[in-house]
């Protein structure tokens, strides 16, 4: 009970920081950030990889040569703790990526902090951390393939997968 | 590899002759007028080894040419043509069409089915030989044999050891940006006989490293869903291996100058930190232990020194340490962001990438942090590597995407010291994070 009334008080908290926060990224439809969720019977199915996506949002956005999560970064990765919690037997892999504008060792560097940062925040909300496991792909999987601000914004990112459940 | 004989031709080399009096490059000096060089086509006895003295000839000027200190004379303008590489030149004939530097070569065919390939070096102003030198090899590696009679000229008229002999080990680029097949592959300095050496279908190679003393290399390998490892490749043998298994991601490898031990990063919760595995205990010693991300060792030609990557200090700067890791210390205070040292094989220098101002800049810097230099600037360009002289710095350099996100190739080149004579290097298609060989035993 306690630790549901502690992650209440982050969305509260959450949900203000992200109202002030209009600086996040550029964000197309295949970014799947796209939050708004509804019950539909024809939805995919519960527990699944997309279901993950549309429900909590699998990525979560760094500003540039930046590891901290954003309030919204937060927030998405709260969403994800409460899935978690739904398919208990889910195992994930947090993948850290980066913008090309960076040399390609340090970037390996950068991306490992931004799936470490993300998956501690996801073990601070209750998340067993035997079933995270991390990945730095560097600047080297790109989503976005084009050399704009708004490429590299979705670029710098940490991206949750389902890569096992149980049951 | 196939090997290569060499033989002085002392025999009927002239006397040597007061160094003053020769005709010689200094390659410290920004500004050379590229040295007027005279080349013909090496002569043989039949159509084969004609042939062949063809095409030794057109490597040799390639090689002499590109290095940015020759001008090679077009053939179409020489007057003499050379009957025998033991007859003497007829000079006023070369000194017409201006040329210092003459270098007259005979390719014959040895009795064992090899082929001996003999080369004079001649001073066209003083009249004199420079020196002679003649390589026994087998015939399908002529290539070799025209590299090392470039090294030779090079080495006579600079004084230097040359690196024409060489090869570059680079990751070769197939697909779209977002799904990247990148492959190990292998070639000749000037871009000839490129072999792939890993298929890239299981696993991304990411900046591979040629050991200083033998023909192996370690690189990173880029896996799905696991953190990528560091491994060692043979190229002799064809064996890989994964240099230690490790929880956390380890990459940025580099052989020390001996080739003994293998510097990386390894990485654990996140955080990375450098250390140096000895290749024949496989043991592990940890150099630095601090909470910024510490990458991109590189260590001095002595040994004694490691300069690498941190962003201790909030941005990413080139910091110096003991081998043992202590007495670290900054040496970059620019504006901008400083990576990816790599110590020259001289030893007096630390090249580098510099981002400023949304652009990325190759450049050298002293071990001690003065002398600051940059050769090239571009949208993106980054991952230097020496030629073992220590003349040519080659790297990769990559174009931005149109708008659509097509587009957008990565490319090898190379810069002199002086930041002159920046040329692109040929590869078979996308080429990315060059590592020069040392020269070929």
């Amino acid at each position: 009970m306690m630790k549901f009334f502690k992650i209440a008080g982050i969305f509260a908290s959450l949900a203000l920081v992200a109202a002030c926060a209009s600086t996040g990224p550029d964000l197309d439809a295949s970014a799947g950030a796209d939050t708004t969720t509804s019950a539909a019977p024809t939805g995919p199915v519960p527990g699944s990889q997309a279901d993950l996506e549309n429900s909590a949002g699998h990525r979560v956005f760094f500003g540039y040569d930046e590891y901290t999560l954003t309030g919204e970064a937060q927030a998405t990765l709260a969403r994800q703790a409460a899935w978690l919690k739904e398919y208990p037997e889910t195992r994930i892999l947090v993948a850290g990526n980066c913008d090309e504008r960076g040399t390609r060792e340090y970037n390996l560097a950068l991306g490992a902090r931004r799936a470490e940062a993300a998956k501690s925040y996801l073990v601070s909300l209750g998340v067993d951390a035997s079933r995270i496991t991390t990945v730095s792909y560097g600047k080297e999987r790109p989503i976005d393939p084009r050399s704009t601000e708004a490429a590299w914004s979705v670029n710098r990112n940490a991206t949750t997968t389902i890569t096992g459940a149980g049951a | 590899m196939k090997r290569l004989l060499i033989i002085l031709l002392t025999a009927i080399a002239v006397a040597a002759t007061p160094a003053a009096a020769r005709v010689t490059i200094d390659i410290t000096q920004g500004n050379v007028d590229p040295m007027p060089v005279a080349a013909p086509n090496f002569l043989g006895a039949d159509e084969a080894t004609q042939g062949l003295g063809r095409d030794i000839t057109g490597v040799i000027m390639n090689d002499l040419d590109r290095s940015g200190l020759f001008q090679v004379i077009d053939q179409r303008a020489y007057i003499e043509k050379p009957e025998s590489v033991n007859q003497r030149p007829r000079f006023a004939d070369w000194r017409i069409i201006n040329a210092q530097v003459l270098i007259v070569g005979e390719v014959e065919e040895l009795s064992d089915g090899r082929i001996q390939v003999a080369t004079r070096v001649w001073d066209v102003y003083s009249d004199e030989q420079l020196g002679a030198v003649a390589f026994k090899t087998p015939a399908d590696n002529w290539r070799r044999a025209a590299h090392k009679v470039a090294d030779f000229v090079y080495k006579t008229l600079t004084g230097e050891d040359g690196y024409f002999d060489t090869r570059i080990v680079f990751v070769h680029e197939t697909g779209p940006k977002e799904k990247r097949v990148k492959r190990l592959m292998i070639m000749d300095q000037d871009g000839a006989n490129p072999i792939p050496l890993t298929d890239g279908l299981n696993y991304q190679v990411l900046t591979p490293r040629f050991s200083p003393t033998q023909q192996q290399i370690t690189y990173m390998a880029l896996f799905d869903n696991r953190p990528g490892q560091v491994y060692l490749f043979n190229i002799e043998t064809g064996e890989q291996e994964q240099l230690g298994t490790f929880r956390g991601m380890t990459f940025a490898p580099r052989f020390s100058p001996d080739g003994r031990e293998v510097m990386m990063s390894m990485e654990r919760n996140g955080n990375s930190d450098i250390f140096n595995m000895d290749l024949s205990t496989r043991r592990l010693t940890r150099l630095t232990d601090n909470p910024s991300v510490d990458v991109s060792p590189t260590m001095s030609p002595d040994g004694r020194r490691i300069a690498f990557t941190s962003d201790r200090g909030g941005t990413p700067q080139i910091y110096t340490m003991n081998a043992d890791g202590s007495n670290q210390k900054r040496i970059t205070f620019g504006q901008g962001r400083y990576q990816t040292p790599v110590w020259s094989p001289r030893g007096d220098l630390i090249a580098f990438t510099r981002q400023y101002n949304g652009r990325f800049y190759i450049g050298v810097i002293r071990p001690d942090g003065t002398g600051e230099r940059l050769l090239t600037e571009s949208y993106l360009e980054e991952g230097p590597t020496w030629s073992p002289n220590g003349r040519v710095i080659m790297f990769y350099r990559q174009t931005p995407t149109r708008r659509d996100g097509t587009g957008g190739s990565s490319q090898l080149w190379s810069v002199d010291l002086t930041g002159r004579n920046l040329r692109r290097v040929r590869t078979p298609g996308d080429a990315s994070d060059p590592a020069w060989s040392p020269l070929l035993p």
